[in-house]
């Protein structure tokens, strides 16, 4: 068999980052932890660098390589580039997070890259080998990461919990891929989609096959029923692993439902339709009103990030190009807010003290009227508010259902979407309308303050101006 | 007589003849081991006699000979106690455990240019793979002899066999890309030339590790912490008496000289004569059988397995942890690259 | 008739007691021995399929090193055998109940119309010297590289994750610090106490 060196090029950003990872993990064995800040900048320089490498080589049309089983198209290199964004910002907010807790070490920084790679193997996958190693590859940065404070008991029962049941999603994904590569014969999503359209496949295989990759799925998402772990992990890892989980993961998801589902599988369209429908109204209906219940803010946002995923998936729904961009556009949208929720719980937070009850909040507008507002931003765009980006982003992905005439499931949304909004405005009531119950001045570093700012200040942005965001989530996916 | 004998033969459906014959191979095989396991008992208490200026066992036959003998009669006229609370069956297996890997492994070993029971292409995999189940016998024996000296022994086997066998199987790794294949008789080919082109050469520091790993996974001096006679009585086998007992040293020695007869092979070039490619010597030497050079060339590496324990002291549990992790596993990753290079390269006269 | 279908037999049935054994034996260490049981048989199965390479390496990776490990660590557990099995007539409708729906779909979806030597075809007899070895390691190394270099990637990922979550002090455990040890002094440890001397009564 000759062999030909594969080309490299589109998979740049890749090596670039494992190498960097390995740099970064030699050269934190030399620092003491005085000098660990060394370790942060060149993780952030890590993330720079890819950045800029996958602005490089993009290409319009997808360009395959590793013998198909890699892709560079449009959407992985926009995907790839927030990727980087969240991480980056949860570099920032974490810093002094992390100091306080005896947490900032070398460590953290290399598992999160780690998660950034098996990411960016997601976004790039063309074959269900390597989706499923990405995969493998950031939820065990994961597991590590949420167990990461051992001496609290909490984070390692969510730790566990996360580990045991993510273990079994994985196991689901692989036994439906295994049945998906027995009734095609190709581990390719190319050859898969078009062993599909040949009816080449058998039938009874391939929707079970599809049964047991969407369970998978949702377990990664976090979608309803299978959202267990997710307000465990969320309330039970440090802030800082929360806010990381919560924003970039959620791309990553993304990418591998479009891949998996919609490049490999667009053939049994009207088949998952029907099984993410039901994910979808699950997700919405539940997340919503359990958060009504929630007195822990980390476990509100994490019923809200699962009423989110519904959205997220309805965008999917609609199975056509308006649709997905429209869920690209979500997740994007998502990503940004959540990170800045949970920057805003680290703001408050500080040595000793966890700012996550909703009580915390309280008259946060007495002691600082600039972020109260930002956390208002953040807030409204959540529950779906105009002029806020949340809008638009929930706007887009119900006309995308309507379009296919759904209607009925675009309606049971917006009414979940407005019971949603009272756990939302409650914060906001506590921020605005009552007493302080802790006035300690709110002290973090410069930069975190900052990129706080312009995270709320880009919030409101994309309200007034969303058209550049969803003609380029358009363009990519058209 | 002859004739009668071989109409009988013919008479024998053909499957059970190629089974007749593939157990008789087995007998001649196994047969001579387990005299050698005998006699090397002899040899070491001879080799260690001269080595400490005593005589060693001179009583039993002529100068001592037929000790090893008297021994085993002694082992099998012994009761086998079972202490109470132990795990009755496990406790029987577990001696069976360990002896029965050890023997398996001779079935893909040339003694000589085509003397070999099973040709396989995955030799050294077979090795490796099976020689890494001996483990079982040691750490079922510990912990089903319900004992805490037993217990002990058999955790710190399985440590110890676990490490390293990575360094093991690394040294084998460039021993297989050195030969680029897996079968023994393969390698051995690929060795020949002269005594210069063998693998100790160009494969030093793996040559080193692999015996030295070889001592450890063998559980021998000064790696017998398994046993450790001064800290934990005997081991893993401190509750087994009897013929039980033995078939724990059986295994071990049978472990002994198959590390040694790999090394032979894989390192020493196996059945090729020392003489090739030296004008004058090579034809001298040239009615010697191949088998005569494997046998020489292994005891000798057996003669370094007596030397050792008569020389060196136990080495301490977390010693032995560090130079199998942090010592043979770097050294066997970094030969590795370099053999890799040198394959590449085309290096001569090995690799090319 | 061949040898091989015979031993295919053999060695399948002990594969499937044996892993039968594995989730109904009371005892640990013999749940353990019976995966290995079945791990061996499982390797001889792949053998009869001519893939060496795997069924070696099978034995090599999973008995030689992981379960060795296992019951490594079920001995030092001494695991209580009741509690494990509390709850057992609570969660058996719900775990019957899935299993059986499994049973089920494995039937509908396994069986021979799917996946029958008709639609799947014969395995391909090679000839002697077919190396399997070499075939998968040039399938790896060039078709599958770039999923080889990422597995390569998550064994790092394991042994970073794996000592970060444990070289660490325990605060619940105890040390001596000599240097602590040595400096200490007389009036850390010793209160002269001044009293007058007592009457008798």
């Amino acid at each position: 068999m000759a062999f030909e060196i594969p080309n490299f090029a589109p998979a740049l950003p890749e090596i670039f980052v494992f190498t960097m990872i390995c740099v970064v993990l030699i050269v934190d064995l030399f620092l003491t932890d005085k000098n660990r800040s060394i370790t942060y900048l060149l993780s952030q320089a890590t993330l720079l660098g890819a950045a800029i490498l996958s602005v490089v080589i993009q290409s319009s049309v997808p360009e395959y390589t590793f013998s198909g089983t890699f892709v560079n198209d449009g959407m992985g290199t926009v995907l790839k580039l927030f990727i980087y964004l969240s991480t980056a910002v949860v570099f920032i907010y974490s810093r002094d997070y992390l100091i306080e807790r005896g947490l900032y070490k070398g460590e953290f920084f290399v598992l999160a890259l780690f998660a950034v790679l098996g990411m960016m193997v997601m976004v790039s996958a063309n074959n269900l080998l390597t989706i499923y190693l990405g995969l493998e590859v950031l939820s065990l940065a994961m597991y590590a990461m949420v167990a990461l404070n051992r001496d609290s008991s909490i984070a390692s029962e969510a730790a566990m919990k996360y580990f045991v049941l993510g273990s079994i999603a994985s196991g689901m994904l692989l036994y439906g891929m295994s049945m998906l590569y027995g009734a095609t014969g190709s581990l390719d999503h190319t050859t898969i989609a078009s062993a599909i359209s040949e009816g080449s496949g058998d039938d009874i295989v391939l929707k079970f096959a599809l049964v047991f990759i969407v369970i998978g799925l949702a377990f990664k998402l976090g979608a309803v029923p299978f959202h267990m772990w997710v307000p465990d992990v969320y309330h039970g890892a440090p802030t800082a692993i929360t806010l990381f989980i919560s924003a970039a993961p959620k791309i990553a998801a993304f990418a591998m439902l479009m891949r998996l589902l919609v490049e490999g599988l667009g053939g049994l369209l009207e088949h998952w339709q029907d099984m993410l429908i039901i994910l979808a109204v699950l997700s919405i209906m539940i997340g919503n009103v359990i958060a009504i219940a929630q007195s822990n803010i980390k476990r509100m946002l994490a019923y809200s990030t699962i009423s989110h995923i519904g959205f997220l998936i309805l965008g999917v729904i609609a199975g056509t190009s308006d649709g997905y961009a429209a869920s690209m556009f979500y997740v994007i949208v998502y990503a940004l807010m959540s990170l800045a929720a949970f920057g805003m719980i680290m703001l408050l937070s500080r040595k000793g003290f966890e700012a996550d009850t909703l009580d915390d909040f309280k008259g946060l507008n007495q002691r600082s009227p600039w972020f109260a507002f930002m956390m208002l931003i953040t807030l409204f765009s959540m529950a779906g508010v105009p002029p806020t980006v949340g809008f638009y982003a929930k706007l887009a992905v119900l006309s995308a259902v309507v379009d296919i005439g759904l209607v009925w499931l675009a309606v049971l949304a917006v009414i979940f979407s407005v019971i949603g909004a009272f756990y939302y405005l409650r914060v906001i009531k506590y921020m605005y309308f009552d007493k302080a119950v802790d006035n300690t001045p709110i002290n973090s570093a410069y930069d975190m303050k900052v990129v706080m700012s312009a995270n709320g200040v880009i919030i409101l942005l994309l309200g007034i101006y969303p058209t550049g965001l969803i003609a380029l989530c358009t363009s990519v996916l058209a | 007589m002859i004739e009668l004998l071989l109409s009988i033969w013919n008479l024998v459906p053909e499957a059970l003849q190629t089974l007749l014959i593939i157990i008789l191979k087995i007998v001649v095989i196994a047969v001579p081991i387990m005299l050698s396991v005998a006699y090397i008992t002899l040899a070491e208490r001879k080799v260690i006699g001269f080595i400490q200026v005593r005589i060693g066992p001179n009583r039993v036959g002529p100068r001592g000979l037929l000790q090893p003998i008297a021994d085993g009669l002694k082992l099998m006229m012994k009761e086998v106690i079972i202490p109470t609370n132990a795990n009755r069956f496990l406790f029987v297996i577990a001696p069976l455990l360990a002896l029965a890997p050890a023997l398996a492994c001779w079935a893909v070993i040339p003694f000589a240019d085509g003397w070999v029971l099973a040709d396989i292409d995955a030799g050294l995999l077979y090795v490796l793979a099976l020689s890494s189940l001996g483990v079982y016998g040691l750490i079922i024996a510990g912990w089903a002899s319900n004992s805490k000296y037993a217990f002990l022994g058999s955790i710190r086997s399985a440590a110890q066999m676990v490490s390293y066998e990575i360094a093991m199987g690394f040294a084998l790794v460039g021993v297989l890309m050195a030969a680029g294949s897996m079968n023994l008789s393969a390698i051995i080919e690929s060795q020949s030339g002269s005594f210069l082109h063998w693998f100790w050469l160009p494969l030093f520091p793996l040559f080193l590790v692999y015996f030295i790993a070889g001592l450890a996974e063998t559980n021998r001096a000064p790696f017998d912490v398994a046993e450790g006679e001064s800290e934990i009585v005997a081991g893993f086998h401190v509750e087994y008496s009897g013929m039980a007992f033995a078939l724990f040293f059986l295994a071990e020695y049978a472990n002994m000289i198959l590390i040694s007869i790999l090394t032979a092979i894989m390192f020493m070039g196996g059945w090729l004569s020392p003489f090739q490619g030296i004008p004058l010597l090579e034809d001298l030497f040239a009615f010697v059988p191949g088998i005569v050079w494997i046998l020489a060339k292994t005891s000798f590496l057996l003669f370094l397995f007596l030397w050792f324990r008569a020389t060196f002291p136990r080495y301490r549990y977390d010693q032995v942890m560090r130079l199998g992790w942090k010592v043979f596993i770097p050294i066997t990753i970094v030969w590795i690259l370099v053999i890799g290079v040198g394959v590449m390269a085309e290096l001569g006269p090995w690799f090319d | 008739m061949s040898i091989e279908p015979i031993l295919f037999y053999i060695f399948s049935t002990i594969l499937v007691l044996a892993s039968v054994a594995v989730v109904t034996v009371r005892n640990p260490v013999y749940a353990a021995l019976c995966l290995v049981l079945a791990f061996f048989t499982c390797a001889a199965v792949w053998l009869l399929l001519e893939a060496e390479f795997l069924a070696l390496v099978l034995i090599l990776v999973y008995v030689g090193a992981v379960m060795v490990l296992f019951l490594f660590v079920i001995m030092m557990l001494d695991i209580n055998l009741v509690r494990s099995k509390e709850g057992f007539i609570k969660y058996l409708p719900a775990g019957g109940f899935v299993a059986i729906l499994i049973l089920i779909e494995m039937c509908v979806v396994l069986g021979p119309e799917n996946f029958g030597i008709e639609i799947t075809g014969e395995p391909l007899k090679h000839a002697a010297d077919y190396s399997n070895t070499k075939e998968l390691g040039v399938t790896l190394y060039t078709q599958y590289a770039y999923p080889f270099e990422i597995a390569g990637a998550l064994l790092l990922l394991a042994i970073v994750a794996a000592i970060t979550l444990t070289m660490r002090r325990r605060p619940d455990s105890k040390y001596q610090d000599p240097a602590e040890q040595v400096s200490v002094r007389r009036d850390d440890r010793v209160r002269i106490v001044k009293m007058a001397a007592e009457k008798k009564q």
